[in-house]
């Protein structure tokens, strides 16, 4: 969550579980920080005939607040995620079925998008759902000062003057969706993906060792 | 039904035993999971000040809410309320509305013109039946663990401290009521306390009884149009009690241990019950970044960008003071060629405007009469200045200077 220049930038602690809940097809949940997340995936199952591809499979995004009714930043950030999910999955390989991912908030102090993505990634692949690439999300803040953070906190986010939130591909780090708030040049922004992309790297290496522990014991 | 004659249940429970219920806090006060067995809720108590009702100007107001995610079970869907919902937020409601085990009273701020309104939202993660049991305990935990902003009132005004300027203070809650579910089979012959979500399918009724530890039953429900004799209700009520001051028990134990850690300072929150020894959970630590090659790596970022499409001629300078960018075409319409014309021009630059990325080196904009809005005037000569369309307004008279020949 710091700084870019001559200190050190670091993320903050993440943790991840998957296979939590025992109800949906794949659920993970993903803890950045303080900020954490529950992702529950169902599919592919039955879709309504109003809403079936005839070629690839449905994929519906939900995400759900702790308080109050979903507004229209939700629904933003369900197209965000949506669209990098629908990069990253093969749906072609279930045409005429529908894929459901859920989200809940279950508590927000910054990188909220950036965490979705990444409960989003585990619990697909827990799921089992067949993916080209990996995805992960990596916030950047400009502060006041011109000093780039990486994670940052709400505090931090507060006080910035530019948001952005990548999702970084695990193929070849490019960047799949951005999102961005607020005012920055364009020297910035390169500045930013640059560092996003290092950041994926942590982020893909987390995957691949919780992925690895988990499939540790055969059964 | 045949494991119900048998006197065995699907997960090895005896007739009376609950599951396994684990009570955990959330970060901030008033967020508490709860699971019971599989099933998996989560409370959120959030506060605000607003008026209150005209016929109780006294008394703050509690609003229940309990969502059912479609992440809980793949026949819930966002957005519609089913049979089940209502029900289930009714029976919230009578379980801890009207038994007025909180002091709704103490919630008032000026009589008549603000309360505070106590919202519990109730979110089931992960429905293995027995839905009811799980959502009480986690509204009633939640509601303990609550915390409301302190209020500061001098004559007419109202400040609510944040808390960092004062410590946020406790809700009053007289009782604690607690719910607990039985499900019938074969006509009231054999009853389950807390039936999972296969026993749920198959069970021909459900008796649901809230009760607190003081022996005081809150509200009974039956559904499922079962008949039930007196004394099995008085038995399934005597049962609820036991079970009830078991529940009671945990949750205050559950309370103390948070009041414990927060008070030492450690880390609460969801991150930190995160189960470590599982297999399925990994968790790092705070990593740092390798930074040293970022700046190569942006410049590659540029250099291996594709270059941007240079479609923008050099801006003409058909005479001192005047500029010109892109060639109108001859109007074919005859009439209204002046006006035709004009709008190319303009068309035509704010393409420009968009494809380039240079920067203007410099205009300036001069209010000159009532024909003519603006005039562009450059203070030098370089030719490869350009001019954003914005600055360029037309009027009939000025289209002289721009128009080609």
């Amino acid at each position: 969550m710091e700084v870019c220049g001559s200190s050190n930038p670091t993320l903050r602690e993440f943790g991840s579980e998957q296979n939590l809940l025992s109800r949906p097809d794949g659920s993970s949940s993903f803890v950045q920080g303080d900020t954490s997340v529950l992702a529950g995936v169902y599919g592919p199952a039955e879709v309504k005939v109003s809403k079936e591809i005839y070629d690839r499979a449905t994929l519906e995004v939900v995400i759900q607040t702790k308080v109050g009714l979903p507004s229209v930043k939700e629904r933003a950030r369900e197209q965000c995620v949506r669209e990098t999910c629908e990069a990253a999955l093969l749906s072609t390989l279930n045409p005429r079925s529908s894929l459901t991912l859920i989200l809940q908030v279950v508590h927000d102090d910054g990188s909220l998008l950036a965490c979705f993505l990444n409960a989003a990634c585990m619990a697909l692949m827990d799921a089992g759902l067949p993916m080209s690439c990996l995805f992960a999300g990596v916030t950047c803040a400009i502060d006041g000062d011109g000093r780039i953070i990486i994670d940052p906190s709400a505090v931090q986010e507060k006080e910035s003057r530019a948001l952005m939130t990548f999702a970084i591909d695990s193929k070849e780090r490019r960047v799949m969706m951005s999102s961005t708030k607020g005012s920055f040049t364009v020297h910035e922004l390169h500045q930013c993906v640059a560092i996003s992309q290092k950041a994926s790297d942590n982020i893909f290496e987390f995957y691949r060792e919780s992925v690895r522990r988990r499939y540790s014991k055969s059964v | 039904k045949m494991l119900c004659m048998l006197d065995i249940r699907l997960d090895g429970r005896q007739t009376y035993d609950y599951r396994n219920i684990k009570i955990s806090f959330g970060t901030d006060y008033g967020c508490c999971f709860v699971d019971l067995g599989k099933t998996r809720v989560m409370a959120q108590v959030s506060c605000e000040l607003i008026t209150p009702k005209e016929n109780r100007p006294n008394d703050g107001i509690m609003f229940f809410n309990i969502e059912l995610s479609p992440m809980a079970s793949p026949a819930f869907e966002t957005g519609r309320q089913s049979e089940l919902m209502v029900k289930l937020n009714r029976q919230l409601e009578r379980c801890l509305r009207n038994s007025k085990c909180i002091d709704t009273e103490s919630l008032c701020v000026v009589s008549g013109e603000k309360v505070w309104q106590i919202r519990v939202d109730v979110h089931l993660l992960n429905h293995d039946g027995n839905l009811m049991d799980a959502t009480s305990i986690a509204a009633i935990t939640a509601l303990c663990h609550f915390r409301r902003p302190d209020v500061g009132i001098q004559g007419e005004d109202v400040t609510v401290y944040s808390t960092e300027e004062r410590d946020p203070i406790p809700l009053s809650i007289y009782h604690m009521p607690i719910s607990v579910s039985f499900s019938f089979f074969q006509q009231g012959t054999y009853l389950l306390v807390d039936p999972c979500d296969r026993e749920e399918r198959v069970m021909d009724g459900l008796l649901m009884i809230a009760m607190n530890k003081h022996r005081e039953i809150c509200s009974i429900q039956s559904s499922g149009g079962i008949m039930l004799l007196k004394d099995q209700v008085l038995r399934c009520s005597k049962i609820a009690s036991v079970k009830v001051s078991e529940i009671t028990e945990l949750i205050n134990r559950a309370l103390e241990n948070d009041k414990k850690v927060r008070k030492a300072g450690g880390r609460c929150g969801f991150a930190e019950s995160m189960p470590q020894e599982r297999i399925t959970a990994l968790k790092t630590h705070v990593s740092p970044l390798e930074m040293t090659d970022v700046e190569e790596k942006a410049n590659e970022i540029v250099l291996r960008a594709e270059a941007p499409p240079q479609t923008v001629p050099s801006p003409v300078l058909p005479g001192p003071g005047t500029g010109q960018v892109g060639e109108g075409l001859q109007s074919s319409w005859g009439l209204e060629e002046e006006e035709e014309e004009e709008e190319e021009e303009e068309e035509e630059e704010e393409e420009q405007q968009h494809k380039a990325e240079e920067e203007v080196t410099c205009v300036a904009e001069e209010k000159r009469g009532g024909n003519c809005k603006y005039l562009l005037r450059f203070t030098s000569l370089v030719p490869d200045v350009f001019v954003p369309s914005c600055q360029l307004q037309y009027s009939q008279n000025c289209t002289d200077k721009f128009r080609t020949m």
